[in-house]
């Protein structure tokens, strides 16, 4: 399969790419790793004009401490950020999520920006964020602008970026020595989540559990009044509508929301 | 647009279409057509290559992405006395294939994981593979083939 006609334009710089877009606007999409918008643009769901490859900025590719937070430059690969020391340190979950994305060679290419911006509810990373309570940052024509996580996902690949803006960096709070967990069901090994649950602490997000990445509040608020693991797993699909498909059914993927909660909890220490 | 790509340590420079994809230039423009087409879905791994050393899925990535850059392909790994590689000789020495479709893939994506860990568990390589399906082995002889590269222990 060959993507529809573009034409292809590689930046240098967040300024140089700034500029591309405010050019090109709703013509043009950014490429990151490519490991979402490429499939999208072969099966024909995606048909830019115009691409714009930021895939090469370096200066986005980074991991560091920085007081009591992590600055993660968008263009940080998968398998940078599993390897990287300063989150193996301070945010292990971080780290052991973006190894459990798709596959190895995967990994060699896509990027926590790429896969924030690209918001599909089935994917790890948007949830992990979520969890830690990460913090975007977007550069655009009128500077920059900071957007907590819980904001940013507002529905499927639905995000409140303009066309003229782009992601530059994610902080998170680092983590100290909090419990974390991560767990998620799928088909194959390299196969989206069917539901997925990440705990940071006494923070709990879903997978695929909805249009957007989520918080199961009642299990969050169940931990905090003193229930147990199991007792709070209990509740981790209220609220939830997920989606009833050939893959699995709403009731399906709300039994296994609540499975796997009290899994991760429990690797958590809860 | 012009993409100039040193594939295997030598200079391949083509005017192609913008959207032409990193496995058909190693494939028409280079001629090298070890790199497979498989499920063209970024699923089965057949089309692996290495890019600036690391495994890639070469239908998930654009020829203009990889302008500058360097691609190893199956047919670059052999020494310069032609020698197979380790793990070309290993996957012969274990019978890591039946029909062979999979296996410059399969042996671009161990070269790739054996960089990044040299001595792997069983499980490590079985996890470290998860990119590239083989409907042939059973997957038992291909995890021989690199324990058996990585100079450790086979099972029989």
């Amino acid at each position: 399969m060959i993507p529809a006609q573009f034409t292809y334009r590689r930046v240098s710089s967040v300024d140089e790419a700034l500029a591309a877009v405010a050019e090109h606007g709703d013509d043009a999409k950014l490429l990151a790793g490519g490991q979402s918008l490429l499939p999208l643009m072969k099966l024909r769901f995606a048909a830019p004009e115009v691409v714009i490859d930021i895939g090469p900025l370096d200066e986005l590719r980074y991991v560091r401490a920085e007081g009591g937070e992590i600055a993660i430059g968008a263009m940080s690969r998968y398998h940078d950020l599993h390897r990287d020391p300063v989150l193996a340190e301070h945010a292990p979950l971080l780290a052991h999520v973006a190894g459990e994305v798709g596959d190895q060679q995967v990994r060699h290419r896509g990027t926590i920006g790429g896969s924030l911006v690209h918001a599909d509810p089935a994917a790890d990373l948007p949830a992990a964020v979520l969890a830690v309570d990460g913090v975007l940052v977007a550069r655009g024509p009128d500077g920059e602008r900071r957007i907590p996580a819980a904001e940013f996902f507002q529905g499927p690949f639905e995000t409140p970026l303009a066309p003229e803006e782009l992601l530059t960096e994610v902080r998170i709070p680092a983590q100290g020595g909090a419990g974390w967990g991560f767990e998620k069901f799928t088909r194959r090994s390299i196969d989206w989540a069917i539901v997925g649950v990440v705990v940071a602490g006494s923070a709990v997000s879903l997978i695929n559990m909805g249009g957007t990445p989520l918080r199961a509040s009642a299990t969050e608020a169940a931990l905090a009044d003193g229930a147990s693991a199991a007792e709070a797993a209990a509740l981790a699909a209220e609220g939830t509508s997920p989606a009833d498909e050939a893959h699995a059914t709403a009731e399906y993927r709300q039994h296994l929301a609540r499975v796997l909660t009290e899994r991760a909890l429990v690797s958590a220490g809860r | 647009m012009k993409v100039s790509i040193e594939i295997n340590g030598t200079t391949v420079s083509e005017e192609v279409e913008d959207r032409t994809l990193l496995v058909h230039f190693v494939r028409e423009q280079a001629g090298l057509t070890a790199t497979n087409i498989g499920c063209d879905t970024t699923s089965c791994g057949a089309c692996t290559v290495l890019l600036d050393g690391e495994s890639v899925k070469s239908c998930t990535v654009l020829a203009a992405q990889a302008d500058g850059h360097s691609v190893t392909t199956l047919e670059g790994l052999h020494g310069e006395d032609g020698d197979l590689h380790p793990v070309q000789r290993a996957f012969r020495e274990e019978h890591g294939l039946q029909c062979g479709f999979c296996t410059p893939g399969m042996i671009m994506a161990s070269v790739s994981l054996l960089d990044h860990n040299p001595k792997p568990t069983r499980q490590e390589v079985r996890a470290g593979l998860e990119g590239n399906l083989c409907r042939c082995t059973g997957y038992h002889n291909i995890v021989n083939a690199v324990m058996n590269a990585s100079g450790q222990e086979v099972q029989r």
